[in-house]
């Protein structure tokens, strides 16, 4: 029986051993850049909900402080959703008949908690105490993003581990004075790494990177 | 040393009145007239049906969680651990036949050495099973790998264990490299030969355009040569590694510096007792006694007897040591092992691994195969009970004794490893049917008065 290969073959193999070498690498590097695209991290897809809450019109438009609604962000390890009590405080007054809010209404009525789509959410295995954040000078906008900008709510940044290391390996570059935590608009100064080493000292922060630090 | 056979010269490695056509008849024959002895198919059925053992206890180990393992604390290493050292380690002697063999001009080896780097990778294969499955999550394997990572962090590099996926990664890689860059001529041979379209096809596609040109014939040679190269401190490092995994802790019994040595000649040893248990067989089943000679058989009963020496000096050094240091805790531990509740295994392991195979300094045993073929099985037994007692006295009792337990292997412990041996055995069988099992145009080399070197000298 004759070869059922033409010669031209002969470089195809060839190019095979090479070709296999690269599509393994690009696999991998698809792999890593799929991991850290918004499909798998979620970072910048607004999360539809029962009722579309609007952090832009309450905070940006109606100039509500975070901690109206998240009133345990600086004493509790959980920051916290609000009550559906919270939300009653002004909607038993203005938009009452609003078919928007009618959810709100009804959980008010029956007593059963509304139920938001929870937007940051650390797995399982994850110590994660909020109020030590607060206190050492980290802002809301440092993890959160510009949540005065949102129509709805969506993650801003992945929640990684990596993402976590950022900040718990070189905190200088990313915390800022205690009263400006809840500075929405907070920019970097020019001088963070020297303010940031300052308020290191000052708050008396630790490079906490030891495993059980988070994972107890 | 000269055996009692009345002449000067060494035995021949291939029986005389061969010639290249039947060399190529005899063994491509075997792959490509489809049709193999009844003892093939007694041999792979038996192998298959232990394989499907091994897929249900993997299921149902995955299912269930390592639970169903008799690891506990303090013995969290228990059976996977043994198995993946024992099967590492007989892999280690298709290595060495292959590369080292190689270099130094063994002309004896080319009948064994196809089969024996075929064993090497089914041996990783199997090894590889353990450790995947005793992560009890084997889906994030890939978390030993040093990447770029969601977790922003490296492995622990500083860990063994780490090291052991670097070294098993790369043995896997270059012997599985140099057991097909050493089939191109042969699957080229296939391809010639092949009668249906799907033969041609299939050993056309592997032999990569093989064409026996002389400038072919260069590049392969420079290349077998680099890769035996490269292959050869694999052949002491691997094991290394593997023995760190327990001298690099400070349990009593591991922390000894003659762990890498002794392992690596008890590797050796293992593997060659694996490529006798393997080739009396095979050659037995298809009238190999041309190619695989009373002589191959006489000089890796030879390696088994050396090997088996260092093991035994392994043995004795590790108690005098402790005698000798005067540890508190190692003597305590060599005093566990060889009176404590594994006495039984110490002893079993003393009379099967030392006492036993010293018959080989016998010539009448070295020539006789059935006996050759116990005394393989016996090693194959006594180098698994070698690491038994290793990874279990040591983890049962270390320094406290309130940390201290014992251990007993349950039925899937033994379902998953009998069920590995189910899988060694069925690649190994469906190589024999899909792959020339000794190397043809190695082989012709050999042929008196042919292109090839003259017989060696071993003896």
């Amino acid at each position: 029986m004759s070869q059922i290969f033409h010669p031209s073959t002969n470089t195809l193999a060839r190019l095979s051993i090479f070709g296999a070498v690269f599509a393994a690498a690009a696999l991998a590097f698809a792999a890593g850049i799929f991991a850290r695209s918004s499909v798998a991290t979620g970072v910048g897809v607004a999360v539809r909900q029962e009722v579309p809450f609007s952090h832009k019109h309450h905070v940006e438009g109606l100039g509500l402080d975070c901690r109206y609604c998240h009133t345990g962000v600086e004493e509790s390890s959980f920051a916290g959703i609000p009550p559906t009590a919270t939300c009653m405080n002004c909607h038993s007054q203005i938009w009452v008949d609003s078919p928007m809010l009618e959810p709100v209404r009804e959980s008010f009525r029956t007593g059963d908690s509304l139920e938001w789509v929870r937007v940051h959410d650390l797995a399982d295995f994850v110590y994660f105490n909020h109020s030590v954040h607060v206190a050492k000078g980290v802002g809301c906008s440092t993890c959160h993003g510009q949540v005065d900008e949102m129509p709805l709510m969506w993650k801003e940044n992945s929640l990684y581990m990596e993402w976590c290391l950022d900040c718990h390996r070189q905190p200088e570059k990313f915390v800022r004075p205690r009263d400006e935590v809840f500075n929405m608009d907070w920019e970097t100064p020019p001088n963070q790494l020297e303010l940031g080493r300052h308020l290191v000292e000052q708050y008396d922060i630790e490079n906490l990177l030891s495993c059980s630090t988070c994972h107890r | 040393m000269t055996e009692p056979q009345g002449v000067l010269k060494p035995d021949p490695v291939i029986e005389p009145g061969h010639d290249y056509g039947s060399i190529t008849e005899k063994i491509a024959s075997i792959v490509d007239t489809g049709r193999q002895p009844k003892f093939w198919w007694v041999g792979f059925g038996i192998g298959f049906a232990l394989m499907q053992l091994f897929l249900v206890s993997a299921v149902w180990l995955l299912w269930e969680g390592v639970g169903v393992w008799g690891i506990n604390n303090p013995v969290g290493w228990g059976f996977a651990i043994i198995n993946l050292v024992w099967w590492i380690g007989i892999g280690h002697a298709g290595t060495l036949i292959s590369a080292i063999l190689l270099l130094l001009r063994q002309d004896w080896r080319t009948s064994i050495n196809r089969f024996a780097e075929a064993m090497t990778l089914f041996a990783v294969a199997c090894a590889g099973m353990f450790p995947l499955l005793h992560m009890g999550r084997p889906w994030f394997f890939y978390w030993l790998i040093p990447y770029p990572n969601t977790f922003g962090m490296w492995p622990q590099f500083r860990s063994p264990l780490v090291w052991d996926v670097f070294a098993i990664s790369t043995y896997a890689t270059a012997s599985a490299l140099f057991w097909f860059i050493g089939l191109i001529p042969d699957l080229a041979t296939l391809r010639d030969r092949a009668t249906n379209r799907t033969g041609k096809f299939v050993y056309g596609l592997l032999s990569m355009g093989w064409r026996g040109s002389a400038v072919h014939w260069y590049r392969y040679e420079v290349a077998y040569l680099l890769l035996a190269g490269l292959a050869t401190p694999l052949v002491v490092s691997v094991h290394t590694v593997v023995s760190f995994d327990f001298a690099i802790g400070i349990i009593p019994g591991w922390h000894a510096t003659i762990f890498p040595p002794y392992f690596v000649a008890g590797a050796i040893y293992a593997g060659f007792a694996m490529v006798l248990t393997l080739a009396i067989p095979i050659r037995w089943m298809y009238g190999l006694h041309d190619f695989i000679t009373a002589r191959h058989l006489r000089n890796m009963a030879k390696v088994m007897l050396a090997t088996g020496l260092i093991v035994a000096y392994g043995y004795s050094m590790e108690a005098f040591m402790a005698w000798y240091s005067g540890a508190t805790y190692e003597t305590a531990m060599i005093e566990h092992r060889l009176f404590g509740s594994f006495a039984h295994i110490f002893w079993a392991l003393i009379a099967v691994n030392v006492v036993i195979p010293q018959v080989l300094w016998f010539p009448q045993v070295r020539r006789s195969t059935a006996a050759l073929f116990c005394v393989a099985m016996v090693v194959n037994v006594g180098m698994w009970l070698e690491r038994y007692l290793i990874v279990v006295t040591s983890l049962s009792k270390d320094f406290l004794p309130s940390s201290w337990g014992e251990y007993a292997a349950t039925r899937w412990d033994w379902a998953t490893y009998i069920g590995t041996i189910g899988l060694f055995l069925t690649l190994m069988f469906l190589f024999l049917r899909v792959l020339p099992l000794i190397s043809i145009f190695e082989m012709r080399t050999l042929v008196p008065g042919g292109a090839g070197k003259k017989g060696g000298d071993d003896e």
